[in-house]
């Protein structure tokens, strides 16, 4: 006790000198209690701003060792398969951190996989803020953050990829270069700017680097800083449940146990970095060899993050088109590398303006939408990844081809006309298994589940028992909003003046119509009453026949909800029956 | 892959120097035959008339009568018995069916006749002859070299850890984990199915040395980083990512929403 | 919540503050909150994390200190692993994990598990605050007379807007082209291949006769020159575009070249580069003469004239025209009559 309040009397002593300098103490009253909600999903994205404090401080590390120079040496250091090699100081500089650093291995390999995790990260808690709504008003511009975030990420991801200076990341640069050089107009020039001269140049990887380390990364700091106060100051979102609103956020409270809890996870995810990183190898440089540009090694594959660009690149049909045998339009890498990559980060970023614009909802949401109360954003977003699937699929192909007995040639193909095709398809079926779950869940509201027992009647007649669903089941069935689509707009007006906005009035009312086709209305309130009845009238026939409690389906947790029908169990009940036994 | 190539080492190797020492030993009877005594050459002419009566019987639907080819198979003359060897040693002649390409299997032939037929091949014209144990001899080269030669002239199809990769219709440049140094030199000089011949004209033996040495290295290479994930770069890595990692890491997030009984 | 009857003072904290638990909804009391040896029990579990961590950064202190970064050791499943990368990894990743888990472990048995309410306000300022800001923008609208004066107003923008083109400018010499250096387009247009310049092979440099090379052979080759270039130049750009590969085929499977009699006696050069974003291709395939580019899969037939059969790349791989010199080895007869490497704006 008397350690546990001297170390108070320690932290009240700091508190009190920092409020007087700072007022800290009027944002601690107002944010200590602050209340978050409790979700596994919603730790996504503490899984990506974990993960980037991990490269942070492993980056900071391997600074202190790289050297950003494509002065050529030999290499002098253990990896005797590489002696004597003329290689750049970049290279050579990555070997020594890999093999005379002392856990230098173990922070390289710890960076790699956490940056490849941050990404990920960002892309998986992007999926749940897509499929649940929380972009919604008024949360767009923490959206567009979001994707800038993202945008930022592949970039330094790629910079990084490429500062080792094997012949993998040289290989992936010489791509960027062929990329960049296709860019009309401007992008012979633009490469000599970014190259010095031709490549590779003396000077890329030094550039590079600023960008890797400084730019970038101060970039994604500010853009997280600011992220991160938005989600505070609008609180976060929720999932429907008993007790949950639009104009309430229940969870817990941040002192203590959501500090423990999300302080704790930063320290999970900072220990599974650090376990991956020492037992499982990425990026084995060493292998590779020191870059060459007219050296190559099958199999030359961009990191994860990358792929859907060298698949998209794959796929393409080879088109080119020469304007008066001057001037040269690469079609096949302007379409695949830039002009797909462009319309699929602009309509992400556009996404949450453009579903309000259809739907005309103007209303802030702080519920979140389960995926399939919103069958077509759900479809839409089903369908954007399979899209993206397919491409990465492309660039994984020659793997895919020797792993499992097929020809680079029929993959190509196959995924030329499978783009087109599949994700329209999932886009479909996406919907219909969307409406089909309404229809359930409807169903569910207003019969019960099926309990499985059937009842003979005095009069012959077998019935099976249904069983109210649960508290918290039927909070998050209630919690749909019916929504009616934007009603068609009139030519005009009742003093008959002409109505100017009519065209556009129209698309939006026909998407809007689109948008909500077919979906499943809630049940009334009579209706749930009249269900309800037919329940407790079953209930009432099967009374006599068997103890009810015996029957009872062993207390079921539900996010802590005792579920247990029609008869909740209150704590002193509960207190009362351990002390018993 | 590791496990593979480690457990391969030790009950394979004895047999496959075995092998070797047999082959080199039939092989250079063949080739030198002409030179030696009459007794030598008689055996040579031995060799060279039972390795004929096995490709009587198992070659010549392919390769026709005398070896001249036929739609379904290349004419032989010419190839040489390192070619011969390395087709036949490493099962992948006799076909076993039709397709892109021709697949390494178990071997069809003994070692003996192995050899009687690369020294049957080789008396139909010269051609690139199986080497001698001092060709295959790498212990002094340098494997820094041999490196460098792999990514000028092999990594490109085989890819840079060695572990093959894919070519067109089908067709893909097989791992090099399992190749014993025979073989890498015989493929190197005798240009198997798709790939090139490295002629000693561009590709001298001391730099076959160097590469034999290095595939070796790849072969026996232990991995610093941990577990390999088959060396196949970042394609493995994604799927690592995206299936063992990710799992963790969700698996840890969800017993953290759990609530404790 | 009337019939929450909490065991212990904190878990009615939140009221305290003014939050108020969920209402309706039972809540399942754990093993802790009514037994107090299993509070004791999970105290000492989570004590027990901590500890194990301590005990574990020594270990990793230890590692770091004994082990030769060099050893190898067999572990099973993970085959030959770096002892030094291998332990320090576990080591530290399971001394950070469990504090983690130790700290959640805490959250989730011996903290309050009963969820607690708190109101969202309204993000959009009230109308008063609105009206404030509008008075005081109008107010320092009017003090600064930024309507009135229209002359500095103008100017302004003026400034504004030119300026960041002083910020802009200094990039033009991120290429720092001698004075009179040809353009980008000229640059990527010519190589260091002439008449006469010996094709030698890479790395060895060694000079190629035609008869070193066989019908199915395949030569990744460079100019003789190449090395003493990149030693002037101090970098790879002259390989990058020079670089070119040597196959030699039946001159009968020959259907059409770039140009007449730019063989000898069956053997082609090419560039190595790709015609599509530039990778370098040496998958030469001697049955059917493809040539495969290991990244986006261009295709092209060597023996028809370098052309494209499959996979995105638009143009033809340029073929060099080669021959022999006095002594008999094999050279350039020109440079490519085309740019090597992937297409760009000004190529035409």
């Amino acid at each position: 006790m008397s350690e546990a309040s001297t170390i108070e009397k320690a932290g009240g002593g700091v508190a009190t000198y920092v409020d007087q300098r700072t007022g800290s103490n009027k944002f601690l009253a107002r944010n200590l209690g602050k209340v978050f909600p409790d979700h596994w999903s919603f730790m996504l994205g503490e899984i990506a701003l974990y993960s980037f404090i991990v490269v942070l401080i492993t980056g900071t590390f391997l600074t202190f060792f790289y050297k950003p120079s494509m002065i050529e040496v030999v290499y002098d250091g253990s990896y005797v398969p590489l002696k004597g090699i003329l290689m750049s100081e970049a290279y050579a500089s990555s070997l020594d951190i890999s093999f005379d650093v002392r856990g230098g291995l173990l922070i390289r390999q710890m960076h790699h996989w956490a940056a490849l995790i941050f990404i990920a990260a960002m892309a998986v808690h992007m999926f749940r803020v897509f499929f649940t709504g929380a972009f919604r008003k008024p949360r767009e511009f923490n959206w567009l953050i979001g994707v800038v975030l993202v945008t930022l990420g592949l970039v330094a991801g790629f910079s990084g990829y490429s500062l080792p200076d094997d012949l993998l990341s040289g290989t992936g640069l010489q791509i960027t270069r062929g990329i960049a050089q296709a860019i009309p107009v401007i992008g012979t020039w633009a490469t000599f700017l970014l190259f010095d001269g031709q490549f590779p140049g003396n000077d890329f990887i030094s550039r590079l680097y600023s960008v890797h380390i400084l730019l970038i990364p101060g970039l994604i700091l500010a853009l997280v800083t600011v992220h991160l106060m938005l989600v505070w100051t609008q609180k976060h979102t929720q999932f429907p449940g008993p007790g949950r609103t639009n104009e309430n956020v229940v969870g817990y409270p941040l002192m203590p146990v959501y500090m423990a809890k999300a302080g704790g996870f930063f320290f999970i995810v900072f220990g599974i970095i650090a376990l991956i990183g020492g037992l499982v190898t990425i990026n084995p440089i060493w292998i590779f060899g020191p870059f060459m540009p007219d050296q190559v090694s099958a199999g030359s594959q961009p990191d994860w993050y990358m792929g859907f660009l060298d698949g998209a690149l794959r796929m393409m049909p080879n088109w080119e088109t020469n304007l008066f045998d001057w001037w040269t339009i690469s079609w096949n890498i302007l379409i695949p590398a830039v002009i797909v990559p462009g319309i699929l980060f602009t309509g992400l970023a556009l996404y949450p303006f453009i579903e309000a614009w259809v739907t005309g909802d103007k209303k802030e949401h702080h519920l979140l939408d389960r995926p399939r109360n919103n069958p077509t954003r759900t479809g839409f977003g089903v369908m954007a990844i399979t899209f993206y699937g397919l491409l990465w699929i492309g660039g994984g192909n020659d793997i895919i081809a020797t792993s499992f007995d097929l020809t680079i040639n029929s993959i190509t193909w196959f995924l030329r006309i499978a783009i087109f095709i599949i994700p329209p398809i999932m886009f479909v079926v996406t919907r219909r298994i969307c409406l089909g779950l309404q229809r359930r869940d409807r169903d569910k509201l207003l019969h019960g589940y099926e309990s499985g027992r059937v009842l003979r009647l005095p009069h012959g007649e077998f019935i099976e028992v249904h069983e109210p669903i649960s508290i918290k089941e039927k909070a998050v069935i209630m919690s749909k909003t019916d929504i009616t689509p934007l009603p068609a707009p009139e030519r005009r007006d009742a003093a008959g003046v002409r109505n100017k906005r009519f065209h556009l009035q129209n698309v939006q009312h026909k998407l809007s119509a689109f948008f909500y086709a077919e979906n499943i209305a809630k049940p009334s309130a009579a209706e749930i009453e009249a269900a309800e009845h037919h329940v407790a009238h079953e209930a009432a026939l099967e009374a006599p026949l068997h103890n009810y409690e015996d029957a009872d389906q062993i207390s079921a947790f539900h996010g802590g909800v005792l579920h247990h029908p029609g008869m909740p169990q209150t704590n002193a009940e509960q207190l009362a029956e351990r002390t018993q036994a | 892959m590791k496990f593979l190539a480690a457990h391969r080492r030790s009950p394979l190797f004895a047999p496959s120097l075995l092998t070797i020492a047999l082959v080199s030993v039939g092989g250079a009877y063949a080739v030198v035959s002409s030179s030696q005594t009459a007794q030598a050459a008689d055996a040579g002419q031995v060799a060279i008339d039972e390795g004929n009566k096995l490709y009587l019987t198992g070659c010549t639907s392919c390769h026709g009568m005398q070896a001249q080819g036929s739609v379904n198979g290349p004419t032989l003359i010419g190839v040489g018995a390192a070619s011969v060897h390395f087709q036949v040693a490493t099962g992948r002649m006799p076909l076993a069916a039709p397709g892109a390409q021709a697949m390494a299997k178990e071997p069809q032939y003994s070692a003996d006749e192995t050899a009687q037929l690369a020294a049957y091949v080789a008396s139909l014209a010269p051609g690139p002859a199986i080497p001698t144990a001092e060709q295959l001899d790498y212990e002094d080269a340098d494997i820094a070299e041999g490196g460098v030669l792999f990514r000028v002239n092999c990594a490109q199809c085989h890819q840079a850890a060695g572990q093959g990769g894919a070519l067109t219709q089908g067709k893909y440049a097989p791992s090099l984990m399992d190749a014993t140094p025979q073989e890498l030199y015989e493929a190197m000089v005798s240009g198997p199915q798709s790939m090139p011949v490295f002629s000693n004209g561009t590709l001298p033996v001391e730099e076959k040395k160097a590469i034999i040495a290095y595939v070796s290295e790849l072969q026996d290479a232990p991995n610093p980083g941990g577990l390999s994930l088959g060396r196949l770069g970042p394609v493995t890595e994604g799927l690592f990512l995206w299936t063992a990692v990710f799992a963790a890491l969700i698996g840890a997030a969800v017993w953290i929403g759990i609530k404790a009984r | 919540m009337s019939d929450l009857t909490p065991h212990d003072a904190h878990v009615n904290a939140p009221e305290r503050l003014g939050y108020s638990p969920v209402a309706d909804v039972p809540h399942a009391l754990r093993m802790a909150d009514t037994d107090p040896r299993a509070a004791r029990r999970a105290e000492r579990q989570v004590a027990a994390m901590f500890m194990l961590s301590m005990l574990l950064t020594v270990a990793f202190v230890i590692a770091y200190m004994t082990i030769d970064k060099t050893s190898i050791i067999y572990i099973p499943v993970f085959g030959d692993v770096g002892t030094s990368t291998f332990v320090l990894g576990l080591t530290l990743g399971a001394a950070i994990f469990l504090i983690g888990a130790g700290a959640i472990q805490w959250a989730k048995k011996l903290m309050p598990d009963v969820e607690v309410v708190q109101d969202r306000h309204e993000l959009a300022s009230p109308a008063s605050a609105d009206q404030e800001a509008l008075a005081n923008y109008d107010r320092g609208k009017a003090e600064s007379g930024f309507a009135r004066f229209k002359l500095i107003r103008r100017t302004l923008i003026g400034a504004l807007a030119l300026f960041p083109i002083a910020l802009l400018i200094p990039l033009r010499d991120l290429w720092t082209a001698p004075a009179g250096s040809p353009s980008p387009a000229d640059l990527l247009s010519v190589t260091l291949w002439h008449d006469g310049l010996r094709i030698v092979t890479d790395p060895s440099l060694t000079p190629i006769k035609p008869e070193d090379l066989p019908i199915g052979g395949l030569v990744s080759a460079i100019p003789e020159d190449l090395e003493e270039v990149q030693e002037i130049e101090g970098n790879m750009n002259a390989r990058t575009k020079a670089a070119i590969i040597l196959v030699r085929m039946d001159p009968a499977d020959i259907r059409a070249q770039q140009g007449d009699g730019w063989d000898y006696q069956g053997i082609v050069a090419f560039s190595k580069i790709c015609t599509h974003v530039g990778c370098p291709i040496a998958l030469y395939e001697q049955r059917t003469h493809h040539l495969l580019c290991p990244c986006h899969q261009s295709t092209f037939d060597l023996a028809d004239a370098g052309n494209v059969v499959f996979g995105p790349a638009a143009r033809r791989m340029p073929q060099l025209p080669i021959g022999v010199d006095e002594e008999g080895f094999l050279v350039a007869r020109s440079d490519f009559a085309e740019p090597v490497g992937p297409s760009f704006w000004e190529r035409g």
